[in-house]
Formats: C-alpha cells, sequence, structure tokens
C-alpha cells in the first residue's frame, strides 16, 4: 500500500454499506414531483374505463340499461358480467381460494360493488356516461353484523355458494360461512382454564380499516395485437404473481405478458389483491384494441378495493395468582365482507394469526377463527403489517392488560414475569411457530427506564388523585405494548399463495468498469429499496452503494419473485441479494487469485478488495477484478461477472420491540392529547438507521391514525359512511406525535446478513400502545374494555359510562 | 369526481354578473373560491349548468378598517390573516380564521363564500353573527343589507335570492374581550362544536356579551339568552353555567360521524365555557 491508499475505515465509509444511513436514493425524484407513477402513463389512442358501482349493499340487480350511457359521444363501450361470461371472466379467483365476481352477476353483495365497465375517449365522456346507466335493483335484506350473519334465518348472500358445505379451506357449517380455522390443543386448555387461580376473559374488537395509500389502485392495459403480447402496468405489489394469475386466467402464455410495476405511492396491503379493474381494462384493451386506463378516485379506493382488520376476537387468559400465564383461549369472528378476498398465505386462512401468543411463555393455547361473509367490500389485507399480525399483537396485548387488571398488577411487570427467556430461543410457541432469536428482558428494561416509568406512575396517581378532588378534568394514560413479529413469509414448504411459493430472488450484474445493476423480485412502494438493497450488495461485493443501481417490478427483466408485503422484502429478497453477491464475490476471488498468481486461500477479503494473506501491497480491488472478468482470458472461468440467486428461507423473522405511550386526556370532550411515544425496535442487523427510523415514523402514525379515528364504518342499511377523507381520518403533521426511537439489535440466527424486517413493527406494536394508553387513562375507574377507534365521542363515552361526568 | 358540463363565465363587474345570472335563472350560480361549491359539483350533488366566477369582478376585494369594517365578497381567508388592521381592529377574526380548513384551502376559500355558502359546518357565519355584522347583497333591482342574525333560514337556505350577489360584509369595531373557541377531529375538519364570544366590561362586570354556536344546529346559533345570562357578572362560575345553560337550549345538534347527540352537547358547553373564560381575560 502507498499514501494515496484510503484506510481501511474509510474505504468501509466509502461503500455506504451495511449501517450507513446513506440518504434515500429515491428522494430526488419524487421530492421534486419526478416520480412516475401508473396515471402518468399515456399513451397513443389510449382510452379510459370505470365502473358503474352499486348504491346498495344488498339487491338483485333486475336489468341493466345501458342505452342511454352509450350515446354519449365519446363512449366506446359498455362491459356487463353477459359481456364477460363467454371468456369466463364474470367471476374470478381471488388469492383465498374464493371467486369474486367482477361485474355483478346477478345480484350485487355491498355498496360500492362492480355493475358495468365504461369505456370512453375521454375522462369527461366517461363520467357523463356512467351517470346515464340506469340500474334496476330490488333490494334484499342488509346483513353487517358478522354475529348476525351467521343465525339460522339470516339472508343468504351468496346464493352461488348453495348447497356447497366445504370451501377452500375446509367445512362451511353455515350458508355465510367461509371456514373454521383451528390449531392447539383445546382440551388442554380447557383444562387450564376451568383450573385456574385466575382467568380474565374479554370481547377485543379491531375495528374495520383500510390501507388507503395516497395513489390509489390502478392500471394500464395494453393489448398489442400484432404481436399478441398484454402489456399491464399497475400498482401492483406483487407484479409476477399478477402475470401468472393473468396467464392462467386468459390463456395467454407468460411470456406474452409483461407486468410492470412503476412507482407505487404506497401499498400497505392495499395493492397486493387482483381486483376487477385490472380485469375489466385488460378486456377492454382486447376488445377495443387500444390501451385502457382505469384509475380509483379516493372514494371507489375506500368503498371497493381491501379493507383491512374486522376481528372479533373473543378471549380467555388464565394465570396464577403470582401471574405466571398458563393458557391461552381465543376464538375470532371474522367478518371478510361480500367475498373471502384475503391475500395470506393459502394454508393460513387467518394469516399469522397463531402468533397471537405474543411475546410471552404461554404453555398450552388454543385458537379458532371462523370466517363469515356480510354485505361489505371484500379483502381483509395485512395493512402494514404481516399477515393478520396486528391482530393478534392487538389481542393479546390488550389481553395481558385485562389480565393485569384483573390481578391488580401492574401490567409492566406482568409483562416481564411472562417473557420468554432469552436462552429459551429459538422457541417453539404453542401454536406452532419456532421464534428465531429474542432479547425481551433486555429492551424491555431499556424502555422502561428510557421512559423513567415509575416517575410516570407516580405522577399518573396523583393525577388520579387530583381528578378525585375536582382539581383537573385530565387524565393520563401510560401504553404499554411489547410485540413480536412474524415476517418475512415465507417457506416454500408451508407458505404459498395460490400454490406459488413464496421464494424471492436477485439477479446481480457487474459491469466492467466496476459498477453494478442488481435487480429483484420485489417492488418498493415507498420502503426505499434502491437504497438499502445497494447497501446490503456494497458490503457483500465492496462496490460503493452509489453505484449499484436497483431495479424492481418490471417482469420481462426482474428476476420471479413473490412482490413486497408483510415484511418480506428484507427477509427473504434481502438474503437472495447476500448470497447472490456471494456468488459474486467467490467467483472474484478465483480471478484475484489468478491476476495475483496465488491459490484462492491464500485470499483473504478486505472491504472492497482481495489481499494476499500477510502481504498488504499485494491486492486486486472489485474494480480490477470486474474489469478482468470481462476483458482478460482466465482459464476454466467463463467471462463475466454475474450471479443470482432464489431464496427460500429456512424460517420466518421474528422482529420484536418494546412501545411506550403517554397520553392525556380531557375526560368531557374526548379530546387525547399524545405526550410522547417512545419506540424501542428490535429488527436485527440494522442496514439503514435513517430508513429504519423513517419506517417507525410512518407506521406509528398509521397505528396511531387507526387507534385513535380511523375507521371503516357501514350503517346498517350497509351504506360506507367514511368513503372521504373529511371522515376518515389520516393525520396531517399538525396531529401526528413526536416519536422517540430507540433499539436493541439481536440478529437472526439464520438470516445471511442477521436482518429481520422493520416496516411492519410500528404499526404492529403502535396500534396496542395507543389504545393500552386509553384505557390505562380509566382504569382507576373501572374500566377493563373498550373498541376502537378511539376518536373523540368515544373516549369520551368511557367517561360517560363510568360515570365522570357527573 | 368529474362534474357535469357547464358555461364558464368570468364577468369584469357585479352588474355583469348579475346579467348572467338573470339570463339563467335557477340554473346560474356564482363561484367565488370554489371550495366548498366544487367539490359538491366533482361529486354531481350539484349540477350547475353556468358558472359564473367571480374572481375578475372588480371591487369585490380588500379590507376597509374606518368607522365600520368592510370586507369585499371575494376576500380570501388567507387575506384576512395577512391584514394588519384587521388584526388590530378585530382580533377575533383572525383567532377564527386560523382555525378554519388548512392553508391551501385558506389561499382559495373567500369570506363571501364562506357565509353565503348557508353550511352550518361553515365557521364564519356564527361569528358574524355574534360580531353583529351586517351583509350587503346587490340584485336586479338594487342594494339592500340583510343582519347576520336575520340570514340563515335551514341548511343551505339563506335570506339571499338567487339573482343577488353578496358583495361585502361589515361591522362595528369589536370592543373588549373576544375569543373562537372550536374543537374538531383533525386540521380541515369542520367544527363538532365551535363558540365565538365577545365580551365588554364596565366597572369590573360584563356590560355586554354576544354569544354565538358553530355546526350545532342546521342554522349558526346565535345566543342571545346565553350572552344575558353574563351581563352584570363578573363570569364567575354560577355567570358561566347560567350562559352555558342558555345556549344549551337554542342548540339542536344533530348526530354524525362526530358523534351523538349527548356528547356534542358536552362539547358545545365545554367550548363555551373556555371561550367565555378566554374572552373575559382579555377584556
Ligand atoms: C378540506 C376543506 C376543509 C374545510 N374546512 C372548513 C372549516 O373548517 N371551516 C369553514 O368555515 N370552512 C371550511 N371549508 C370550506 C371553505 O372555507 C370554503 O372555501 C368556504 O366554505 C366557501 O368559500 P369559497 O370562496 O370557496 O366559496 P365557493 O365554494 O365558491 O361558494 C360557496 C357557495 O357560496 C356561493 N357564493 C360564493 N360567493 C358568493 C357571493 N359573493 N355572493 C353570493 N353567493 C356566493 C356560491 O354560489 C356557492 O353556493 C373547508 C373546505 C375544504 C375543501
Amino acid at each position: 500500500m502507498n499514501d494515496q491508499t484510503p484506510t481501511h475505515d474509510e474505504r468501509v465509509a466509502g461503500l455506504k454499506g451495511l449501517g450507513s444511513s446513506r440518504k434515500r436514493v429515491e428522494d430526488a425524484r419524487f421530492t421534486q414531483g419526478k416520480g412516475n407513477y401508473v396515471d402518468d402513463i399515456k399513451m397513443a389512442g389510449m382510452v379510459y374505463g370505470d365502473f358503474v358501482r352499486s348504491q346498495y349493499a344488498h339487491a338483485r340487480i333486475k336489468s341493466v340499461d345501458s342505452t342511454a350511457a352509450k350515446a354519449v359521444p365519446g363512449v366506446i363501450a359498455v362491459l356487463l358480467a353477459a359481456d364477460l361470461a363467454p371468456l369466463g371472466l364474470h367471476w374470478m379467483p381471488t388469492l383465498a381460494g374464493d371467486k369474486q365476481m367482477v361485474l355483478a352477476d346477478g345480484k350485487v353483495l355491498f355498496q360500492g360493488q362492480e355493475i358495468a365497465f365504461v369505456v370512453a375517449e375521454d375522462k369527461y365522456a366517461l363520467a357523463d356516461a356512467l351517470e346515464l346507466v340506469v340500474v334496476d335493483y330490488e333490494e334484499l335484506p342488509v346483513v353487517v353484523d358478522p354475529f348476525k350473519a351467521m343465525l339460522p334465518d339470516a339472508p343468504v348472500l351468496r346464493e352461488d355458494l348453495a348447497g356447497q358445505t366445504k370451501g377452500a379451506h375446509g367445512e362451511r357449517v353455515h350458508h355465510n360461512h367461509i371456514f373454521r380455522w383451528e390449531l392447539g390443543d383445546k382440551p388442554a386448555v380447557e383444562a387450564v382454564v376451568a383450573d385456574a387461580d385466575v382467568v380474565a376473559e374479554e370481547m377485543v374488537y379491531y375495528h374495520r380499516t383500510h390501507p388507503c395509500p395516497l395513489e390509489t389502485c390502478g392500471c394500464v392495459a395494453s393489448m398489442d395485437k400484432i404481436n399478441g403480447k398484454l402489456t399491464l402496468w399497475g400498482t401492483f405489489q406483487a407484479p409476477h404473481v399478477v402475470r401468472t394469475v393473468a396467464s392462467l386466467l386468459s390463456g395467454i402464455p407468460e411470456s406474452n405478458i409483461r407486468v410492470v410495476s412503476p412507482d407505487i405511492g404506497g401499498g400497505f396491503g392495499n395493492k397486493v389483491g387482483v381486483y376487477p379493474g385490472y380485469i375489466c381494462s385488460i378486456v377492454a384493451s382486447i376488445v377495443t384494441g387500444r390501451p385502457v386506463k382505469w384509475i380509483e378516485d379516493r372514494m371507489d379506493n375506500l368503498m371497493a378495493t381491501a379493507f383491512a382488520r374486522d376481528y372479533w376476537m373473543d378471549g380467555k387468559i388464565a394465570a396464577t395468582k403470582e401471574g405466571k400465564i398458563t393458557g391461552l383461549w381465543c376464538h375470532v369472528t371474522a367478518d371478510h365482507g361480500a367475498f373471502d378476498a384475503c391475500a395470506d398465505p393459502t394454508k393460513f386462512p387467518a394469516g399469522f394469526f397463531n402468533i397471537c401468543t405474543g411475546s410471552y411463555d404461554i404453555p398450552v393455547a388454543w385458537l379458532g377463527v371462523d370466517g363469515v361473509y356480510t354485505n361489505k367490500a371484500p379483502g381483509g389485507v395485512a395493512y402494514r403489517c404481516s399477515f393478520r399480525v396486528t391482530e393478534a399483537a392487538y389481542f393479546i396485548e390488550r389481553m395481558i392488560e385485562v389480565l393485569a387488571i384483573k390481578l391488580n398488577m401492574d401490567a409492566a411487570e406482568l409483562r416481564r414475569i411472562n417473557f420468554i427467556r432469552k436462552d429459551q430461543f429459538p422457541y417453539n410457541s404453542a401454536l406452532g411457530w419456532e421464534y428465531d432469536s429474542g432479547d425481551y428482558h433486555t429492551a424491555w428494561d431499556k424502555a422502561l427506564k428510557a421512559v423513567n416509568y415509575d416517575a410516570l406512575r407516580a405522577e399518573q396517581t396523583q393525577r388520579v388523585a387530583d381528578f378525585k378532588a375536582g382539581k383537573t378534568r385530565s387524565l393520563m394514560g401510560i401504553g404499554l405494548s411489547f410485540f413480536t413479529e412474524i415476517v418475512g413469509a415465507g417457506p416454500i414448504k408451508n407458505c404459498d399463495i395460490l400454490g406459488m411459493g413464496m421464494f424471492d430472488s436477485c439477479e446481480i450484474r457487474i459491469h466492467p468498469t466496476g459498477s453494478a445493476l442488481a435487480r429483484l423480485g420485489t417492488i418498493s412502494q415507498g420502503q426505499g429499496h434502491a437504497t438499502t438493497f445497494a447497501q446490503i450488495l456494497a458490503t457483500e461485493i465492496g462496490i460503493p452503494a452509489d453505484q449499484i443501481v436497483i431495479e424492481e417490478g418490471d417482469t420481462d427483466t426482474a428476476p420471479y419473485g413473490l412482490g413486497t408485503y408483510g415484511s418480506r422484502s428484507t427477509p427473504v429478497a434481502g438474503a437472495a441479494t447476500a448470497l447472490a453477491g456471494r456468488k459474486i464475490r467467490a467467483k472474484a476471488q478465483m480471478i484475484a487469485a489468478y491476476l495475483l498468481e496465488v491459490h484462492d486461500n491464500d485470499l483473504e477479503w478486505d472491504v472492497d478488495r482481495f489481499v494476499v494473506k500477510g502481504v498488504p501491497e499485494r491486492f486486486k480491488t472489485m474494480k480490477e477484478i470486474a474489469y478482468a472478468s470481462y476483458h482478460q482470458a482466465i482459464p476454466g472461468l467463463e467471462p463475466g461477472l454475474e450471479a443470482v440467486s432464489y431464496y427460500d428461507p429456512p424460517n420466518m423473522t421474528y422482529p420484536f420491540g418494546a412501545y411506550i405511550c403517554v397520553m392525556d386526556i380531557d375526560a368531557d370532550t374526548g379530546v387525547a392529547d399524545i405526550r410522547s411515544f417512545y419506540a424501542l425496535d428490535d429488527c436485527g442487523t440494522r442496514i439503514n438507521p435513517m430508513i429504519i427510523e423513517g419506517q417507525v415514523h410512518g407506521g406509528a402514525t398509521e397505528a396511531f391514525a387507526i387507534a385513535m379515528g380511523q375507521e371503516i364504518a357501514y350503517d346498517e342499511m350497509g351504506n360506507n359512511k367514511s368513503a372521504t377523507l373529511m371522515d376518515f381520518f389520516i393525520p396531517t403533521a399538525w396531529e401526528t406525535p413526536h416519536y422517540t426511537t430507540d433499539h436493541t439489535v439481536t440478529p437472526s440466527p439464520h438470516h445471511p446478513i442477521g436482518a429481520k424486517g422493520v416496516g411492519e413493527s410500528p404499526n404492529v406494536g403502535g396500534v396496542p400502545a395507543f389504545s393500552n394508553a386509553v384505557h390505562d387513562a380509566f382504569r382507576p375507574f373501572g374500566l377493563t374494555q373498550s373498541h376502537m377507534p378511539h376518536d373523540h365521542w368515544r373516549i369520551w363515552r368511557i367517561a360517560e359510562q363510568l360515570g365522570l361526568h357527573g | 369526481m368529474i362534474t357535469n358540463a357547464f358555461e364558464y363565465y368570468r364577468p369584469k363587474s357585479v352588474a355583469e354578473a348579475l346579467k348572467i345570472l338573470g339570463e339563467h335563472e335557477g340554473e346560474a350560480r356564482v363561484v367565488a373560491g370554489g371550495h366548498s361549491l366544487i367539490p359538491m359539483m366533482k361529486l354531481r350533488m350539484a349540477q350547475i349548468s353556468h358558472l359564473v366566477d367571480l374572481q375578475d369582478v372588480s371591487g369585490l376585494k380588500g379590507i376597509t378598517v374606518s368607522d365600520r369594517i368592510v370586507i369585499g365578497a371575494m376576500t380570501t381567508q388567507a387575506e384576512l390573516l395577512a391584514s394588519r388592521e384587521l388584526a388590530a381592529a378585530a382580533p377575533l377574526m383572525l383567532e377564527a380564521a386560523l382555525q378554519i380548513a388548512d392553508p391551501q384551502v385558506r389561499n382559495m376559500g373567500t369570506i363571501g363564500g364562506n357565509v353565503a355558502n348557508g353550511d352550518p359546518g361553515n365557521d364564519m357565519p356564527g361569528l358574524m353573527q355574534c360580531l353583529d355584522a351586517s351583509f350587503t347583497l346587490v340584485g336586479p333591482d338594487g342594494s339592500r343589507d340583510v343582519k347576520a342574525r336575520d340570514f340563515y333560514q335551514a341548511a343551505y337556505f339563506t335570506s339571499r335570492t338567487d339573482d343577488e350577489i353578496l358583495v361585502a360584509i361589515s361591522f362595528e369595531h369589536p370592543k373588549g374581550g373576544y375569543a373562537y373557541e372550536k374543537q374538531k377531529r383533525k386540521i380541515g375538519d369542520y367544527a363538532t362544536a365551535a363558540a365565538a364570544v365577545q365580551i365588554t366590561a364596565a366597572g369590573g362586570m360584563v356590560s355586554a356579551a354576544s354569544v354565538a354556536m358553530t355546526n350545532l344546529s342546521d342554522v349558526p346559533v346565535w345566543s342571545a339568552a346565553s350572552g344575558a345570562a353574563l351581563v352584570g357578572t363578573t363570569c364567575g362560575p354560577d355567570a358561566v353555567k347560567a350562559a352555558v345553560e342558555a345556549m344549551l337550549k337554542d342548540i339542536n345538534p344533530g348526530e354524525d360521524n362526530r358523534g351523538p347527540v349527548a356528547f356534542k352537547r358536552q362539547v358545545a358547553a365545554v367550548v363555551l365555557g373556555r371561550a367565555i373564560a378566554r374572552a373575559w381575560s382579555r377584556v
């Protein structure tokens, strides 16, 4: 080495690899309005499509008259179910093994359901024509309550399933029943519950909400009749899955279908499913021979494309009088709406809800889930969480609080007594998961100390006294939450979607002058993949992240993968990236050995180069190796430097964290002020701390929204009462709390770089923290459970019901 | 989310605007900032064939502070907030305007549109009643003034006739202490309940008080009885209680996504109590 050689540390810093708070490379584009979203796509001859939607939640369609609509100048076609039927496309399969109407076939089952697809030259003619399609409805009785849906004399919603006693997930016991999913040892749990010192019982409802990404769903379908190639641009969280499904449905060979996800303005699970808009746009493009664009407006999005949650979770938790949990019983009534369009791995009809034993060492557990049809929109997607994990975390974190009340114990201490200990990992849970790694006690103690927990409790005691003495109308709540997530779906042996195994992939090409291109099977919707995947690779192959371009989302170029949702990108595609990088490095080592005229084993890797052991001045940098790999004849080696890895993860990863929210509540107006929010996350190895912080802020803000006001509400008639942003709560900068972030690092033992994923943790852990704070404020006055969202009037109602208004 | 087709006009004068309204009786509507009307048109809840934009009409903008305060109908909320003269003369206007919608909406939305709209959710109508403002309307037969306290008849129904244009609002220099207190679910939301209070004192006692409430009935509610309950008191707990009780007799809130009636009544009581306390502290 000579004086010009940068030091080891300088070279590490120059890579901007693992652990660097590298600035997001995407942001220059996004913050200047230079993103390229699906609605930015303009093509010659492009036409527009949109739906006539049902006004009613349940009605027979007696007739649809599109004569007047077709007479509007510029209107090209009006598609009805009857037009799609000859192609077999008036219904489509859902990801959950059910089927869904593409266009109303005889009846409608939810308000906003698609009835007709109108295609016109421009959006204005289209909007006029939609008004002129005359639908003759015969109203039918509406069921919005899943418990009423299961009554013997409840109206039959899905007439198409008449007589079918078996569904995709086993027995159907009622005409509005979808499935029953059972896990665990029921007799053992019942015995424990019968004998326990203490049993806390509660119904915990996680209300219906919606991912509501900034950009709604949409697509542009273009069938090129000359070469028979179908191109579909759209807001797809899983473009390869869309390609395969499109091929299976249409019969077009996959090689003739190109699916492209351009920039996506947030997905949060809303963009995983397959929607009638995609099918109708494809058909319309085939019929008209022109590109067809369909873009939802906000009301369409909130009314018709995938909602989230809507789980009624009935729980019993048994414990000794000292607070050691001895068993957990849980029955869920899952409201899936009109069609079962959940986006879960096929073998998991309630997703990974069986992580509901949480972070606790619970010896026996039983879980039963009944999926039910109602006259509401279909969906049930994982809104910024791994499949149904946020429901599970909310359930157990409410149950632990309810148990603490029953035991008259401090809820922080109760958690500590029951945490899975560090030495128990890998830990096999009662409901069948193998938790990979964790150190819950360390994280919990760090969190309690950081917020000065004992002082907070003392202040709260004083506040209660002041309230009772009439000195204040303000109460104080301390919301505790400790969560364990299960992400990174997943091992092909048990994780697939419609038979498609949930591996992921990365393909790397090193250019001769030492820069690189990597393509993945995932697709960023704002997570910053172009930034972080380049960092993983930079550390693996010694090429600066700034010289690595990441591409995703185009099925013609990207390797096959299952897409981005359920915090799976880093655990699965991130692992593939590291392993593909290691293949590159292995070949690079052979090349370096040849160039340096030593044996492979005489070399060691040093940041960005191979060095001859013990002879530091003899080395070859990755840049030199890259050039040689293409332009120098190396005996026994093919030219070039490329690698691909398809990664089937051996297990899920289990990120965890401790969140604590402190809130002041006005008992008279129901206004809650978030005083502080502390979030400790352990996501294993940290790739980019700044992005982690951003993810935590974003996820916690969505958690705040969900807990404190956001909901999809229906009236008795099945009218959606919350289909605009005036009523559907999206916090602005003004309402958003300030967050304090923190971390511990417990790497995943089975992941190549030890990373676990973080994007969804804050939503999973945040919702119970906010909700528990509300509950905690009223605990001294006798509250055990009150359902979310905790908007002003519902908080007021708690105080009213507890007699606090005098 | 696209309106029906309409003819668009951009007249230069009130006379010209009135002429267009006259020619298309019943089918024409004026648009000011558009932030109430255009959303309704996009939802096709309002189908208007002739839209008369007032942006270029001369003489409808501006704030004059002399013996009375006169504000042109086309003055935006942002312009109200930027006026130092208005801030000095009627600080209540500022306190309220800051709680209306968000900066983007305030850059477009006008005071005239806000008071003419007739939506019980709008904040300015209650405020105008609190200040005892007058609205100047110009129609084919000339001009007339209507008191804000007489203007509102029912939701979206006012005493303005379809062929009249609101050109200005005016009110006396408010005296004494003031407060505008509003509870809402988030920025950009209409009030769950809001209270406008103006109090003057003499010899340490309330000499006059005006109380108006927003979004608690299908029209803004000026509660004469509530104000009267404060007169002659020092705004102590009993007086506030009496004022609140009088106000509660005058409001008639409905249940909606913001909450049930009993909740709204309690929030109304709390915001009024706070507004009185703040106004009294500023006397
Ligand atoms: C997101 C959002 C949040 C909002 N939040 C609030 C809030 O918190 N508080 C609040 O008070 N308002 C709120 N608004 C409404 C906003 O203040 C509107 O701008 C206001 O209600 C109407 O003023 P405009 O100038 O936009 O009127 P326009 O929308 O143009 O007109 C409204 C109506 O008044 C009529 N009109 C307008 N000007 C005249 C005139 N000179 N003569 C006769 N008729 C006339 C029009 O014909 C129309 O019927 C909100 C709006 C939005 C979009």
